[in-house]
């Protein structure tokens, strides 16, 4: 098991003929995900070579869907073309979109949100603004290098991608059931409870890093539903303390507003939760360490 | 971007929704121009991106031009929490009757937008959802369906604005929404929204944030940038395509990803408690690709911090190989040359590590120092910036 994406998912890249979608679906293959496709209506009916494969290009998603069975698709559409591309996956009712794009207008992605929301949210979306997810060993949606470490027993929910990285390098020797870089968009499509929530439900994961940042309140609305309902260890980062009030930190949802969407609030509401959290990225791993080796 | 009280009622404008008229002045010799061409009691307001303007005794009133002048005088210039007032709105004095609160904001956590809209304006809307949430109405609001004017008639309804100007509280929010949508903004804010004697409804402040994202489609948008009032480091910066921010500290910090950099500042922080307490001096995410030329790029808009007594590259190689940032960084030292006077610690770690460490140590620059981890290389940037202060 892994949360999301498994050995059996089959991944389709949107944008596949762009130099981001070329290059990092030529790291995917290599890292054994199964990549069935991809979708570029003006070169459709094509092939295109990567990695010594040769990878039919469809019109649609939903043409790619018919004739792969894919169930995940990775996008790598720029930001003006995003929109259309979110919500064509979405009516082509995929499983799984990923949405890697930086940059996308926050009204954008407000509506095909709104528009996952009407229909029924047959598609989980992960992103914008994300480095993807990848069950090591399993599969690879996104641009989350595969070789900093294997499978194992961590679960790893985080709104960074570097960040990701670090965390799953100082854990190598563990090993991580799945990472999800869920983005630093102020609207996104998965949050930190939904992959809570499923890392709980996971038999395969037995402890869970979380790692947040400043800006709104997923940490804390996190940190409640932690009390609540899950019972696996969490250890807990959260970057940003240094961060002034009212200035974008490179990520655009990484803002304090006021006295909103601060480091040390969310810090505060995850430990009154019982999670623990370290004061650099080294101490969060030790942590989890600690906690991994001391489980029952 | 947050705009400008003048910038935002200058779009309000442009939406239809009714603002008084006024003009921006940046001399009392033009503030006098504006109040004379009005030729009315008019209301001299700082512009600054801050609230508490009027206790800072940044908005006053004249009853005529030399007033209007000598009131500018006395605003422009005027210290408020930090901004300088660089501008002043020369504007009609309006007669209020009752003064609302309106805005259209992001709602993070259920990923739409959110109206908010109380009958009790004014006041702080921070104090009035604290002291009187029943008075404060919130409205999701649905990006595909929008507001037309039934919605607009039921958020004014919930909000409980009086029956005679329910319908022109209305017009004016579906002109709200429209300034919202069609401008890219994720905040329309109008505190206060006011009702004058004769029941007409008018934005009398106005607050507005826009989304940079949507730079692409909103060619507009780039007038609206105060160069003025612009960090000069931050606008260098900008010009090389860098994310930069500046801080009050010591240690400059460059680093990939913007988590990355968050939590570098952060350890920075942690680490000058013992060393004097210095302090990150910047945020600086030089993004995936660490090219010599953006290595070199982001070196030099932090060396040209007179503040800077030592600088941090942190770096985790994903994407990017840490023998490609090594390389980076050798390049960007020998294109700064003898610009380059203050101590680097470097820390590398990922992607072709051993690689970019051996670089490093080749090269042996005499201001470098390579550290393995990230707590210890912070350690060492901040006794290296606590020395030099």
């Amino acid at each position: 098991m892994a949360i999301f994406l498994t050995e059996n998912s089959k991944v389709i890249v949107q944008g596949i003929t762009g130099s981001e979608g070329t290059k990092h679906t030529a790291r995917m293959l290599k890292s054994g995900t199964n990549v069935v496709g991809g979708v570029n209506p003006r070169k459709a009916g094509t092939k295109v070579e990567i990695e010594g494969q040769s990878l039919p290009v469809f019109a649609t998603v939903a043409e790619a869907i018919a004739e792969t069975g894919a169930d995940v698709s990775v996008i790598f559409v720029p930001p003006k073309f995003a929109k259309d591309a979110v919500l064509e996956a979405i009516d082509a009712e995929i499983g799984l979109a990923v949405v890697i794009t930086e940059g996308i207008p926050v009204h954008d992605s407000a509506y095909f949100w709104a528009h996952a929301v009407a229909t029924g949210h047959k598609t989980r979306i992960i992103g914008p603004n994300c480095p993807g997810l990848i069950s090591p060993g399993k599969s690879n949606a996104g641009i989350i290098p595969a070789d900093i470490t294997g499978p194992g027993k961590i679960g790893l929910v985080s709104k960074s991608g570097t960040l990701t990285y670090q965390m799953m390098y100082e854990l190598r020797d563990i090993g991580f059931s799945s990472a999800v870089g869920i983005g630093g968009d102020p609207i996104i499509g998965t949050t930190h409870i939904d992959a809570l929530a499923a890392f709980e439900a996971d038999p395969e994961t037995e402890l869970i890093v979380m790692i947040g940042e400043i800006g709104g309140d997923a940490e804390e609305r996190a940190a409640a539903y932690i009390k609540e309902n899950v019972t696996k260890p969490v250890v807990g980062y959260v970057a940003g303390f240094t961060a002034p009030e009212g200035k974008t930190m490179g990520h655009a949802g990484a803002i304090v507003s006021g006295s909103a969407g601060t480091a040390q609030a969310k810090k505060e509401a995850l430990e009154a939760a019982g999670v623990k959290v370290g004061k650099t990225p080294s101490e969060t791993a030790a942590l989890a360490r600690e906690l991994f080796t001391a489980r029952g | 971007m947050d705009l400008y009280e003048y910038q935002a009622k200058d779009l309000f404008a442009a939406h239809g929704v009714p603002v008084l008229p006024g003009d921006v002045a940046s001399t009392p010799e033009e503030a006098h121009a504006i109040a004379q061409r009005l030729g009315q009691t008019v209301v001299i307001k700082a512009q600054v991106k801050t609230g508490g303007r009027g206790k800072a005794g940044g908005v006053k009133l004249a009853d005529d031009a030399d007033g209007a002048k000598e009131k500018a005088e006395a605003i422009l210039g005027l210290d408020i929490k930090g901004h300088i007032t660089r501008k002043v709105l020369v504007t009609v004095a309006s007669d209020i009757a009752e003064e609302y609160y309106f805005s259209f904001l992001l709602d993070r956590a259920n990923r739409t937008f959110l109206a908010m809209a109380s009958a009790e304006g004014g006041m702080e809307i921070e104090q009035l959802a604290v002291e009187r949430p029943d008075a404060l109405a919130k409205v999701p609001v649905d990006a595909i369906k929008g507001v037309d004017l039934d919605t607009a008639r039921d958020i004014a309804t919930q909000a409980k604005i009086p029956a005679e100007v329910l319908e022109q509280a209305a017009e004016v929010i579906v002109k709200l929404w429209e300034t919202f949508v069609s401008e890219d903004a994720t905040l329309v804010e109008v505190n206060p929204l006011v009702r004058d004697p004769q029941d007409k409804v008018i934005a009398l402040d106005g607050k507005v944030t826009l989304d940079e994202n949507a730079s692409f489609r909103q060619p507009g948008h780039a007038e609206l940038v105060d160069k003025e009032a612009e960090d000069p480091l931050e606008a260098a910066a900008k010009a090389k395509d860098l994310n930069y921010v500046k801080l009050d500290g010591q240690v400059g910090i460059i680093g990939n990803g913007a988590g990355l950099v968050m939590s570098t500042l952060d350890v920075v922080a942690y680490a000058g408690e013992k060393h004097k307490g210095v302090k990150p001096a910047n945020f600086l995410d030089i993004g995936g690709g660490a090219s010599a030329e953006v290595m070199a790029n982001g070196l030099h808009i932090i060396l040209n911090d007179p503040d800077v007594k030592s600088v941090f590259v942190n770096v985790f190689g994903g994407i990017t190989a840490c023998d490609a940032v090594a390389n980076g960084i050798v390049a960007a030292l020998q294109i700064l040359g003898d610009e380059a006077t203050k101590p680097l610690v470097v820390r590398l770690d990922g992607n072709n590590v051993d690689e970019g460490r051996r670089i490093l140590a080749e090269a042996n620059h005499p201001l470098v120092t390579v550290v393995d981890t990230m707590d210890n290389a912070a350690d060492k940037a901040a006794e290296l910036a606590a020395a030099g202060v």
